[in-house]
């Protein structure tokens, strides 16, 4: 505990330089947000005359509007809103299906053990880590194959797939500690499989469910290579639609506009860790696998 | 099942029962092993055959692998992967020890100031990459401001500059992960055993001589996870090179994860592709596999 910590005690100067590092270090890391959503709101014009750090002189909305709706990206000019819904599109399925796989898996491998279940938590969890390099030439192929090449429901799949092994880790430690006493109990009531893990489990999974769903709606909508690799023009994810704005537009580089679409692109996830920040860090420390 | 004599239904049910759980995993296990270890083995061997454009099962032993190790840009990839993956995680190391220390001294805001030094963690790599690209735009960004605020010959145009590119990538990627390395090494702080710290203050140590023999030492297991976890993000990154520089200028800023892509699907070369990804993947193994065998081995009851 803190109460140990052997500076806890000190001089009133030393806790005001103390005070202000951590400021400092708090502006330094609040500086790019700034810089991003106060040149979203001001006009060209300002923002080459002007300064980076000043407020806007002039607020104006005109960026967000264009961003929305009318940004050209490759040839069509409709802006990022429809790459915005397919990321919907692809996050709702994709974390539903993936983290109803891994509480399933969870259970059965901490619940149910049989000859060998090491094992194959052992090749899921390695799943988690493969660098995706070496599978994106096959996954095309197949998505080929499958008639999903450059389609939202291929990038479910997709995601879904690649997901398992995180779901399945935090269930399967989740459901490590839940009482085996109460499943055996309710096996000598007569319950059977998914009785008890509907009854029983399930309504204790709560706070598990919770890092599980934040964990893969960060990571998918954060994605780009599976994006990137999958699914080019009409059928691209937003963060795949905001590099293809802000890196391959000819003419002049409409920085304010670009800044709009990154704040569209970052404001699910920051609402997502504003409001929920104790479980989506509960989760990246599952995913460093201590858990 | 109801018209079933209740001798009969009652040992089908058992039966089913016995197999559900099995049956429950098996589609999560037929997906991994054909996505994963499939795929791992088909790319493995594309990377030994004739493949060009299109997939061509011929066996052509180490041509690929030499044609690899012979490119040029796979040879700065490797660089800039080492400079990069050193800095990267050394600089995060750092900074999210010092951050998990000075946090650690009853700081009244900790939790709004652990949030701020953690939400670029929820960002995606592309959001940070285009707005450090802003950040730090050579026309218009940090150079202007400090022209602005009077540092006429403030200078600092590395994005565009090939010896200086990579590093304003390890900027923008420390930015993003120290918050976490950060909360790693909280967590790790805040199980030491207080006793022999109490010890060594009754003792009179001075602080910084209790953290550097009793308190960093007790760190290791953090910092081993921290390790393992920042190399293998930096062997993986991607999306952050690809928005802040496109892994230019010319190739200056590119890597095994950029390198492969382009190969992939831009030079139509499956062969060096998939030659550079099975690369990617025994580095990764080297890193993982042991670290994993060792974390799940430690006894959980």
């Amino acid at each position: 505990m803190s109460a140990a910590s052997p500076t806890a005690r000190r001089g009133l100067a030393t806790r005001a330089v103390l005070y202000a590092i951590l400021a400092l270090f708090a502006i330094v890391y609040l500086m790019p947000l700034y810089v991003m959503l106060t040149t979203s709101f001001k006009t060209l014009e300002e923002i080459h005359q002007g300064n980076m750090l000043a407020l806007p002189g002039q607020w104006t909305l005109d960026p967000w509007r264009e961003a929305w709706g009318s940004a050209c990206i490759g040839l069509e000019c409709n802006g990022v809103h429809g790459y915005f819904f397919n990321s919907i599109k692809i996050v709702v399925p994709a974390v539903l299906i993936s983290g109803l796989l891994g509480a399933f898996n969870g259970y059965v491998l901490t619940k149910w053990k049989f000859r060998g279940h090491k094992i194959v938590f052992g090749l899921m969890l390695f799943s988690c880590f493969i660098p995706f390099q070496i599978i994106l030439l096959p996954m095309a192929r197949v998505l080929g194959i499958l008639h999903l090449a450059n389609s939202t429901g291929g990038l479910v799949l997709v995601h879904i797939v690649y997901g398992i092994g995180f779901t399945t880790l935090f269930f399967r430690n989740f459901y490590a500690s839940f009482p085996d006493e109460l499943v055996r109990a309710a096996q000598l009531d007569g319950a059977g499989f998914f009785t008890i893990f509907f009854r029983i489990l399930l309504p204790a999974s709560v706070p598990i469910i919770v890092v599980t769903i934040i964990w893969q709606f960060t990571n998918v909508w954060n994605d780009f290579l599976f994006g990137v690799s999958f699914a080019s023009g009409d059928s691209a994810p937003i963060t795949v639609a905001l590099n293809n704005l802000v890196n391959s537009s000819t003419g002049v580089k409409a920085y304010n506009v670009n800044m709009a679409a990154a704040m569209v692109a970052a404001v699910p996830t920051l609402i997502v860790y504003i409001l929920a920040g104790k479980y989506f860090l509960r989760g990246l420390m599952s995913g460093s696998v201590k858990g | 099942m109801s018209n079933a004599s209740p001798e009969r239904d009652g040992g089908a049910r058992e039966r089913l029962q016995r197999w559900l759980p099995k049956l429950v995993l098996s589609p999560s296990c037929v997906l991994v092993l054909f996505f994963v270890y499939g795929f791992i083995a088909w790319t493995s061997y594309i990377s030994f055959s004739d493949s060009g454009m299109m997939p061509d099962y011929t066996w052509v032993g180490l041509h690929q692998w030499s044609r690899l190790w012979t490119s040029w840009t796979w040879g700065i990839a490797l660089h800039n992967i080492w400079v990069f993956g050193l800095l990267y995680i050394v600089s995060c190391i750092v900074l999210g020890l010092i951050l998990a220390i000075l946090l650690d001294q009853r700081i009244r805001a900790e939790g709004v100031l652990r949030t701020i030094y953690l939400y670029p963690m929820a960002l995606s790599f592309i959001v940070t990459g285009t707005a450090w690209q802003w950040f730090l735009n050579p026309g218009l960004g940090l150079e202007k401001t400090m022209h602005d605020l009077g540092w006429q010959s403030f200078s600092f145009n590395w994005l565009i500059d090939s010896n200086m590119a990579i590093y304003t990538v390890v900027i923008a990627a420390v930015w993003q992960a120290t918050g976490f390395v950060m909360a790693m090494f909280l967590a790790g702080l805040r199980g030491i055993d207080g006793e022999m710290i109490k010890a060594a203050q009754i003792d009179g140590a001075p602080a910084w001589k209790i953290y550097a023999r009793i308190i960093i030492p007790q760190l290791r297991p953090v910092f081993l996870s921290a390790v393992v976890v920042l190399a293998h993000l930096a062997i993986k990154s991607f999306d952050l090179i690809v928005a802040m520089t496109g892994g230019g200028p010319g190739n200056a800023t590119a890597v095994p994860a950029t390198f492969m892509y382009s190969y992939a699907f831009s030079r139509n070369e499956m062969g060096i592709a998939a030659a550079s990804a099975v690369f990617m993947l025994a580095v990764i193994a080297a890193l993982i596999i042991p670290y994993l065998y060792s974390e799940l081995r430690e006894p959980r009851s």
